[in-house]
């Protein structure tokens, strides 16, 4: 792989880890490990730890891969390696 | 018109919107069959994945198990849409670009070897096999209860319907009948909720409806339900959770994992035109899922204010849930519970002979309920609600009219239906072009291929009709195995075949089985070898849910670790992959040069 290769990949993996990062916390970390201690904070009639295992995670979820497909995109163009 | 006519109407012309759509898109090359000419859209192609996806467990089954659940029951959600996080970012644009028909291809090219391919298509046979076994006897559930005939002629009908789309439109008629299948799911799952959403709480939006106050009242909905079920005896709604915490997160893990290695799931993304498609085709499906999934926990919580609220006056407008005079005569219950208790899926005995139903916890260890409830005379708990019939029933709890219920039989039927025709057809590849094809009769012609495609379908029809017919034990348990054979064997091998270039054939095949066994060792001394009852070993691995208190259904998160070290062990004393293979794995890395699938080895 020549540099340019080697710099898109790691630009790539630098992406993956700071959404799996995001992606981790709202759902294992505020739905499942502090729900109790979120559960203090109320959303409308929602106890906050319990809104995200329920309704806040798959928010998250499709705003991170719409996120991610447009840096994808924009990685791809800066490095040159996109379709067409 | 009777509700029976209704639901005839009803069924009927979304069956023949179907099998129209399936005769448009005939499938005429191996192109189209597998990958549909890769032409889909990527907002269809989410369409498709998401009806793919919701099966009969989804849309008949989880509300009513978030309903006992309370806010454990959320691994349930989180679990089966955080995959496609996994999905978007780690598997599907690379297996797109890749640019072959079938996950066993993959592994076999990327791990230059038959034997790997050959093991992938025994994970996935397996792990298909058992999903579309519960679809079918979910087929047959429907069926019998829709349109009043054994749950057997059911099945028969189901499987004939599944082989006419199936077999003949293959993944392009497949696709086009799923959007269509999604459109009808997700009308009759979310129309029942905003009824009910507006009558409990005067807001049109379930999603939001479960936050807001009740109607008439100025507390919160959710808070008026854990004051409920608690005084009750049951637990707290939103905070009882599943198990112990480290279950909560190992069995969320799991089905996440699962769903992301799920071959039927993973062959959607071969279907759209480029790379940049198959990102963004995971975030549609996403959002097409997350309707169904935001809605559920509203139709959840809902269900159980309601029907707590029908045996209980109490409940809606205050006093104390153990005057006698609250709960309701029994000679006086509505329609709906009578109909629901002749499928012996809701019992009421009136153990303390005085004609009244008492539904509360009487195993709680809440000494309270249980000071009040002998006090109140109530000689233990009077009434037993099936947890599937929570969606199906929801409507006529709430007493909407004939119309929504009929579109929710035919909203149940979509989704068992078009589950099965998208493992289907994931059989059928993995058995044609990876078996026949890759293995047995290399030369063999584009319409042979076809014809032993096609065959492999009927016969996994046939297969998995019979086993729907005579389930042994099956259910919650092979829901929980397919997900376990794909968490523990696919998805750690593909991903490791595109994020590490030094992985070679022994690591591959090695962790596969290595995850597979751990699994399937594990599930089976809970369930019994193969499921069949009374060959449980329970005993040799020291009693029910030895590791950790982890149960069997959220085990696959443990074979996919035993997955990924027993191959990094093995990958470093066996020698390093061929210089091509790294090249491979470089191209495979971006985007550009991605071209039409095609099934050539």
């Amino acid at each position: 792989m020549n540099d340019q290769g080697k710099a898109y990949w790691s630009a790539t993996l630098g992406l993956l880890g700071k959404i799996l990062a995001i992606w981790f916390i709202c759902s294992f970390g505020a739905g499942i490990l502090f729900a109790d201690a979120l559960n203090g904070i109320k959303l409308g009639g929602y106890p906050l730890g319990f809104w995200f295992a329920h309704q806040g995670s798959i928010y998250i979820f499709i705003a991170l891969i719409f996120y991610y497909a447009k840096a994808m995109g924009e990685l791809d163009r800066k490095f040159d390696v996109h379709e067409d | 018109m009777d509700l029976q006519t209704t639901t005839y109407l009803v069924v009927g012309a979304s069956f023949a919107l179907y099998i129209g759509i399936a005769i448009w898109a005939r499938a005429g090359s191996t192109s189209e069959f597998y990958a549909a000419g890769g032409q889909v859209h990527p907002v269809m192609n989410g369409m498709a994945t998401a009806a793919d996806w919701m099966s009969a467990a989804s849309f008949i089954s989880m509300a009513g198990l978030i309903a006992n659940m309370g806010y454990g029951g959320g691994l349930f959600l989180m679990g089966w849409t955080g995959g496609y996080v996994l999905l978007a970012m780690l598997l599907a644009p690379y297996l797109r670009k890749f640019g072959k028909f079938t996950v066993p291809q993959f592994i076999g090219d990327r791990f230059y070897s038959k034997s790997a391919s050959t093991v992938a298509v025994i994970c996935l046979l397996t792990a298909s096999l058992t999903y579309i076994i519960g679809q079918m006897t979910g087929v047959g559930v429907a069926f019998s209860r829709f349109l009043n005939v054994s749950s057997d002629t059911g099945i028969y009908i189901g499987q004939a319907i599944v082989f006419l789309y199936a077999v003949f439109g293959g993944m392009k008629g497949i696709t086009y009948t799923q959007v269509a299948q999604y459109i009808v799911l997700i009308c009759a799952y979310i129309i029942p909720a905003v009824f009910i959403s507006l009558q409990l709480t005067g807001n049109p939006l379930p999603q939001l409806g479960l936050g807001s106050t009740m109607s008439g009242s100025d507390m919160a909905l959710l808070a008026r339900l854990d004051q409920v079920v608690t005084e009750l005896g049951f637990g707290k709604y939103t905070t009882t959770t599943a198990g112990s915490t480290l279950n909560m997160f190992v069995y969320t893990m799991s089905l996440m994992i699962g769903t992301a290695g799920l071959p039927h799931v993973i062959m959607r993304f071969f279907t759209v035109p480029k790379v940049a498609d198959a990102r963004s085709s995971a975030g549609w499906a996403l959002v097409f899922i997350a309707l169904l999934y935001t809605t559920a926990p509203a139709v959840a919580a809902m269900a159980k204010y309601n029907l707590h609220a029908t045996v209980n006056t109490a409940v809606a407008k205050g006093g104390d849930l153990y005057a006698a005079e609250n709960s309701i005569v029994a000679e006086q219950r509505p329609d709906w519970m009578k109909r629901w208790e002749k499928t012996g899926l809701l019992k009421f005995t009136d153990k303390n002979g005085d004609g009244r139903i008492q539904y509360y916890n009487d195993a709680t260890k809440n000494p309270d309920a249980k000071a009040k409830a002998e006090a109140a005379g109530w000689k233990g708990n009077e009434l037993t609600v099936n947890a599937d019939i929570i969606v199906l029933a929801n409507p006529e709890i709430a007493l909407l009219p004939n119309w929504v219920i009929a579109l929710v039989a035919a909203g149940g039927l979509a989704a068992a239906l078009s589950t099965a025709a998208g493992l289907l057809m994931a059989i059928s590849s993995a058995v044609s072009h990876d078996l026949v094809k890759g293995v047995f009769a290399p030369n063999i012609s584009e319409k042979n291929e076809l014809l032993a495609g096609k065959i492999a379908m009927a016969v996994a029809i046939v297969i998995s009709g019979w086993l729907g017919l005579n389930p042994p034990g099956f259910a919650a348990g092979t829901v929980a195995l397919a997900f376990g054979i794909a968490a523990s064997s696919l998805f750690p091998v593909i991903m490791m075949g595109i994020f590490s270039k030094k992985m070679n054939k022994e690591g591959a095949i090695a962790g596969m089985l290595a995850g597979l066994f751990i699994t399937l060792f594990y599930v089976f001394a809970h369930k019994g070898i193969f499921f069949i009852k009374g060959t449980e070993f329970l005993g040799l691995i020291g009693g029910p849910n030895p590791f950790f208190g982890i149960t069997p259904e959220a085990f696959g998160a443990i074979g996919a670790c035993v997955n990924f070290a027993v191959a990094f062990i093995v990958d470093k004393m066996t020698k390093e992959p061929p210089e091509h293979i790294q090249h491979m794995v470089e191209n495979v890395r971006i985007p550009r040069g991605a071209k039409a699938v095609d099934g050539a080895h």
